[in-house]
């Protein structure tokens, strides 16, 4: 059995030793990822500040529903995914089934709920503190919106991160529409599922720790990026 | 606004790109896949026609279950009387015998059911239920799963109404069942070549095989394109043909794991 010390020392030696395959795993990885959590915050953070700013009936209604959303199984959107894009899906024309677009498509569902409801959340809090005084200018409701989103792009950063957590760790609904087909749709997590069936445990483990560190790479990144930008506005 | 939407659609269709020359998806198995034969022999053929084969290994029902939506151009599944079905239905085209293994019965070595004596297949299952030992199920649906519920049924057995006791159902694939078994010190029934690569053995061994009631066949059907016109006809007339012909049969003889033989192709010569 091996131990994690072992793990940790085979996932150091996999990343020294350059393989091809490994970094195009990588790759796929935070492509999939990354793409998935951009198209989200597209629509997720002009959708949250709408349902931040605005009042209508049913709103609260809305706002759960959104808020519960955010727990959505991956396996259950992966199935509803499959059932569309599969040949004898609504979508199945499109043959997107067992491609990086489906994975795509699974992740944007699984995550437009999370930016959704937390940049609601950072741009209601903004709205409550600065909704006098842009009415001063004549600004309010959907007006007030590319203001609130840019004032509050520091809180929104973690809506953005913990899009990018969901997304990246995922197994479920990437397995079911992509198929985890070597070269084409394999990404981290599928690939630790298929190490640990193989009964190959310590190499499951060592690119479990890869993934991880590809994670806090992510966020570092994103932090530094705030931190950069922060300094700019501030200076 | 509008740049940053083109810019991610200019992703979107990179994440899309990557397109080889011709490829079809290829159906299969967990056993197929976590023992490294298509891994394996594929690429020959790949290197031979042009043709990259992408391959979703799952369990042999899901697999039919995929190929009925159309999702696939053509299977390598082991389950005889769900395949003969499928294309009686009018799924698939026909279907051929490419080759076999056998089912093996682990467990842990100090056998406390004792089925390392067992005179049959049969006998191994009468007492495993007898002894009320842990014995860890597919429980998936799968090929490996429906030739065990066969075995019980012949042995006169109904392990089904002790499921969670002595009889536990994974619902999982190969590997993660026999992780499972491990773990509990349980037995299972595994096809060889799954059993020869798995690499977490712990202290099981295989106690019983050698009856021909354990016998595995592969077959291999191609999608009937009359229902699914997306199915790739020509590329997969071309993989049936490498598959069941002189060099498909030699590339899965000539696999080995830990130089043991593991698949030993059967296909009609045509």
């Amino acid at each position: 059995m091996n131990g994690f010390a072992d793990s940790l020392q085979l996932a150091l030696g996999l990343i020294l030793s350059g393989d091809a395959d490994l970094w195009a795993i990588v790759g796929l990885s935070l492509r999939v990822s990354l793409t998935a959590v951009v198209i989200a915050a597209l629509v997720g953070m002009p959708l949250g500040a709408v349902l931040a700013v605005t009042r209508f009936a049913g709103r609260k209604g809305v706002i759960v529903l959104i808020n519960a959303l955010m727990g959505l199984p991956p396996v259950v959107v992966g199935l509803a995914v499959y059932l569309m894009l599969s040949a004898s899906g609504p979508l199945g024309v499109l043959q997107l089934l067992y491609t990086p677009t489906a994975m795509i498509i699974a992740q944007v569902v699984l995550v437009a709920p999370i930016i959704t409801a937390l940049s609601r959340q950072v741009v209601e809090d903004m709205h409550a503190e600065y909704a006098d005084y842009l009415g001063s200018f004549g600004m309010r409701g959907v007006r007030t919106i590319p203001t609130l989103l840019w004032e509050g792009r520091f809180g929104l950063t973690t809506a953005l991160l913990a899009g990018v957590g969901r997304a990246i760790a995922e197994v479920g609904a990437v397995m079911i529409v992509g198929g985890n087909i070597n070269h084409v749709t394999r990404v981290m997590t599928t690939t630790i599922a298929l190490e640990t069936s193989k009964g190959d445990l310590g190499m499951a483990l060592a690119l479990g720790v890869i993934l991880i560190g590809l994670a806090i790479s992510v966020n570092a990144l994103i932090a530094g990026m705030t931190q950069a930008s922060a300094r700019q506005s501030y200076a | 606004m509008r740049r940053l939407w083109a810019a991610v659609i200019a992703l979107l269709l990179s994440a899309h790109g990557a397109v080889a020359a011709e490829f079809i998806v290829l159906q299969s198995t967990t056993s197929t896949q976590n023992s490294g034969l298509l891994d394996a022999i594929l690429p020959q053929f790949t290197k031979d026609s042009g043709i990259e084969v992408r391959v979703v290994a799952v369990g042999t029902g899901q697999a039919l279950r995929n190929a009925r939506n159309g999702d696939g151009d053509v299977l390598l599944v082991h389950a005889r009387a769900a395949e003969d079905a499928f294309v009686r239905e009018g799924f698939g085209v026909a279907r051929f015998d490419v080759m076999y293994n056998d089912f093996v019965l682990v467990g842990p070595a100090d056998d406390p059911a004792g089925i390392a004596g067992s005179e049959d297949a049969l006998d191994a299952f009468v007492r495993l239920a007898t002894a009320r030992q842990r014995f860890v199920s597919r429980g998936d649906d799968s090929g490996t799963h429906q030739a065990e519920l066969g075995l019980w049924e012949m042995a006169g057995q109904a392990p089904q109404a002790d499921s969670g006791t002595w009889y536990i159902e994974t619902g999982s694939g190969m590997g993660a069942t026999l992780n499972v078994a491990v773990s509990l010190s349980a037995y299972a029934m595994t096809d060889r070549a799954t059993w020869a690569a798995f690499g977490n053995k712990g202290s099981h061994k295989i106690l019983f095989e050698g009856d021909e009631r354990l016998f595995n066949q592969y077959g291999v059907i191609a999608i009937d394109p009359e229902r699914h016109p997306q199915v790739k006809t020509a590329a997969v007339d071309q993989f049936l043909a490498w598959i069941l012909g002189r060099d498909g049969q030699r590339a899965i003889a000539d696999f080995r794991l830990d130089g043991q033989q593991v698949f030993f192709p059967n296909a009609a010569q045509r």
